[in-house]
Formats: structure tokens, C-alpha cells, sequence
């Protein structure tokens, strides 16, 4: 029975969603899913509990809702201190780092990976391509630094870094697929290639990673959607 | 020095300024080195490869970058003297959700009104109204974002408080007029000595930000 009170409001094909259910997966807490269609028009309870973004992730504990996934993992880590997993470490320093890194991901990764999608043309596509195959270099020189010679960003057990970045490991072999190309290659990223292994065969996750086929097709639907949205009005 | 604590700084930048605040909140000492932005220097560019960037803070030897991550670092670190995030977990969520919310909408959105002209600068002018007036509705009739003190949010946002100057005079509004609540809070945190001197002149950094325009639309 799930914990009461402990809802996730999402969609099975986000990985921000994805992110939120790693979490509580790692933490044993268990919830209830209520799954939002990206495809229709904005339910009432996502305006009602986002009104300032309108967007998943929602996450609900006693009622309050939580927006933004990678403040939702922090909250949840906060509050499940007895599980013998942590997100984020306890060192302050090394949390900085897991925070920048997290903080990377959204903020550089994932913009290059939706320019890839959505480019307008095959000029705007080669330059988000050679940006997301950066990022991913960079991505491995972190893994690097981070995981400290063990499996995970989080050493020997998935953590925040792991989590925001694993989320988008289905989108990124679908778009890989799409461009035919591995956008994370075991040429320039080594380590990554076997983490990305690692990480989607954990317990946590394996059951949160969405079928590659089923989101490719979502995806192509999703993109009529954002492009409808871009295209300018006559 | 093992505990020596340097902050490679920028006079004007807001975010520089959030890590000055929270440093001041903690009475840290600490060496600021000012950065020519246009010649980064090697400390930088070593400190914060990925981005390159100011503010960076370095302890011990090691480097925080972010602004918002680095304020956090220092509120973990020196936990025993004016906290900045709250104790519970859902208070410190909602703080971080606004703090956040101020680097998505008004950083960028400020921007585009002293930065940009015509249609773009109108409509960011109407959304950046709009940003303001959300989190005036945030703020409540709160003294602080954080409540009754001074806090992770107000930290977040108050350095913002030096393009007034600048958002009404190019935007041609009145920020008091539009969000009276707003102002009375920046003038509320401005009391504090942490921000206070921590915060350049308005219209030194309309200067900068006008000089800083015509770069931009000479290229």
C-alpha cells in the first residue's frame, strides 16, 4: 500500500518524472502514480498544484506539492533519512560538486539535447550535435572525478548526479537513433558507456526506465506537438 | 593558508553579490579578487573550467561554482551562525524553488528590458511585471521570503535590486508603482549591513549595463 499522502503526478515518458521515482524507489517509500497525458490539455490538478510553471514533476506529501525535480530529490532525501541509501552526499563540499553537476546537466546537457530534437535547420541540428557530444565528454571527465574509481557518480551507489543524469539515458538512445548516431560512444566516452549499463540495471531504476520503441513513438508525437506550438501564427 | 577562503568577484554581477551577502551574514573573512572579465584570468579559468564564470569561491584550495550552490556550500559549512535555509524540509524546498524561479525568469527576462528594444523589450517588460507581482504574492505580508528572517530567497533575489535603476529608466515603468510591497521589502533587506555594502549604486550599474548594451549592439 502506498505510504499516505505520497503521490508523484507525471507522465511514464518524462525523465524528471523518472527522476522523482528513482528516488523514492532508493528511499523503499512507496506512492501513488497518477499519470498526466502530455498529449491533452493541462489537467486541473497540474494548474492547481504548479500554477507558476504548469509542469511535471508534481510531487505531493501530506498534501503539499513540491515542483522542480531536482528540488523534489533533495526534499525527499530530507525527509527518508533512515534508509541506509542518501542522494546526496554528506560532505558539504562534495554535495557543491553533486549540485553543479546535477545543475550542468539541466542547465547545459538537456537544452542541447532539445535543440537536437526541435532544430529548425540541418545547421541548427549539426551545432546542437556537436554541443550534446561535448557535454558528453565532459560528462565523462566528471564520472571521472566523481565516482573516485567505483561504479556510480554517487561511488558505490546511485546518487543525485546519477540520477539526473540516467533519467535521460532513453531519450538520449532514441535522439540517438534519430540522428543515427551514438550520442554516447564507447570511442570518446568509455566510462560512460558502462555506467549508463550500470545505472539502468540497478534495482531502483530498472523498472522506471521506459521502453526505447514505446518512446520513440511517443516521441514523435511529442515533437508535432512542440513544433505546432513553435510555429509561428499567420 | 589551508583555511585561506577567496572569491573571484565581479563589481556588478548579482550573482557575485549573493555570495558576498551570505558571506557577510556569516561575519567569513575572506580575499575578493576582482576579474577583468574581458581577460579572465588563469585562477579562473582553472577554478571553473566548464563555464568560465564568476562568482567562484575557493576553500581550501578547492573551488564552488554557482551562485546558488556556492550559498548553500557556505550555509552547510558554517551552520552554526545566521542559517539561511530553513530548518524544515518543505520550507527549504519552497526556498529553493524561488530562489531558482529568479534565475529563470528574472535574470533573463531583466535582461531583455535594459538590454534589448522594440517588441522583444515591451514583452519582456510585461512579463517581467508579471514575475514581480508572483513573487510579491509569494512574499505575503512577510518582513522576508524566508519568513520573519532574513533568508536563502531574499539572498536570491536582492542583489536584483541594483537594476531597478536600470529596468525602469529603459523599460520606462515604475517598479514601486506596479509592486509597492517589492520595493518595501528591498528597502527592508538594504537595512541590513550584509547587503548594503554588499550592493553597488543603482546608477553606477546603469552605466555598466548601458556600456555593456552598446557592445552588444555594435557587434
Amino acid at each position: 500500500m502506498a505510504e499516505s499522502n505520497v503521490k508523484v503526478l507525471g507522465t511514464w515518458a518524462s525523465p524528471f518524472v523518472m527522476r522523482v521515482k528513482i528516488a523514492l524507489h532508493l528511499k523503499s517509500v512507496r506512492y501513488e502514480d497518477v499519470e498526466e497525458d502530455l498529449l491533452a490539455p493541462k489537467s486541473e490538478l497540474l494548474l492547481k498544484s504548479n500554477p507558476v510553471y504548469k509542469k511535471i514533476p508534481v510531487f505531493f506529501h501530506a498534501h503539499n506539492p513540491i515542483c522542480e525535480s531536482l528540488i523534489i530529490l533533495q526534499y525527499i532525501d530530507e525527509v527518508w533519512t533512515t534508509s541506509a541509501s542518501t542522494i546526496l552526499p554528506s560532505d558539504p563540499y562534495e554535495r557543491s560538486q553533486s549540485r553543479f553537476w546535477a545543475a550542468y546537466v539541466d542547465d547545459k546537457f538537456f537544452p542541447a539535447l532539445r535543440r537536437l530534437v526541435i532544430g529548425a535547420t540541418e545547421e541548427d541540428k549539426k551545432a546542437a550535435l556537436a554541443e550534446v557530444v561535448e557535454g558528453t565528454v565532459v560528462l565523462e571527465g566528471a564520472f571521472g572525478e566523481l565516482s573516485k574509481g567505483k561504479a556510480f557518480f554517487g561511488g558505490d551507489n546511485i546518487g543525485f548526479v546519477d540520477i539526473a543524469l540516467g533519467s535521460l539515458l532513453g531519450w538520449i538512445e532514441v535522439i540517438g537513433k534519430q540522428c543515427e548516431t551514438k550520442l554516447v560512444s564507447e570511442a570518446k566516452t568509455p566510462r560512460l558507456v558502462q555506467w549508463a549499463d550500470c545505472f539502468s540495471a540497478h534495482e531502483a531504476v530498472k523498472d522506471v526506465l521506459p521502453d526505447v520503441d514505446k518512446l520513440a513513438d511517443f516521441g514523435l508525437k511529442l515533437r508535432a506537438k512542440i513544433l505546432k506550438a513553435l510555429a509561428p501564427t499567420n | 593558508m589551508s583555511d585561506e577562503i577567496i572569491l573571484l568577484d565581479f563589481w556588478s554581477s548579482p550573482f557575485a553579490m549573493r555570495v558576498r551577502i551570505a558571506l557577510a551574514e556569516k561575519g567569513i573573512e575572506y580575499e575578493a579578487r576582482e576579474e577583468d572579465l574581458s581577460n579572465k584570468s588563469s585562477l579562473l579559468l582553472k577554478m571553473n573550467p566548464v563555464h568560465k564564470q564568476i562568482p567562484v569561491l575557493i576553500h581550501k584550495g578547492r573551488p564552488v561554482c554557482e551562485s546558488l550552490i556556492i550559498v548553500q556550500y557556505i550555509d552547510e559549512v558554517w551552520s552554526h551562525k545566521s542559517p539561511l535555509l530553513p530548518s524544515h524540509p518543505y520550507h527549504r524546498a519552497n526556498a529553493r524553488f524561488w530562489a531558482d524561479f529568479v534565475d529563470k525568469k528574472i535574470y533573463p527576462i531583466g535582461k531583455l528590458v535594459w538590454g534589448a528594444t522594440g517588441e522583444v523589450q515591451e514583452a519582456a517588460k510585461k512579463e517581467l511585471i508579471e514575475s514581480m507581482k508572483v513573487l510579491e504574492g509569494e512574499l505575503g505580508d512577510n518582513p522576508y521570503f524566508g519568513g520573519e528572517s532574513f533568508g536563502f530567497t531574499d539572498v536570491a533575489l536582492i542583489p536584483f535590486y541594483t537594476w531597478f535603476y536600470s529596468l525602469e529608466t529603459c523599460g520606462d515603468f515604475s517598479i514601486i508603482a506596479n509592486c509597492p510591497n517589492l520595493v518595501a521589502w528591498a528597502k527592508r533587506c538594504m537595512q541590513r549591513e550584509s547587503v548594503s555594502k554588499s550592493l553597488p549604486d543603482q546608477y553606477k550599474v546603469y552605466c555598466f549595463l548601458m556600456e555593456l548594451k552598446k557592445k552588444f549592439e555594435a557587434k
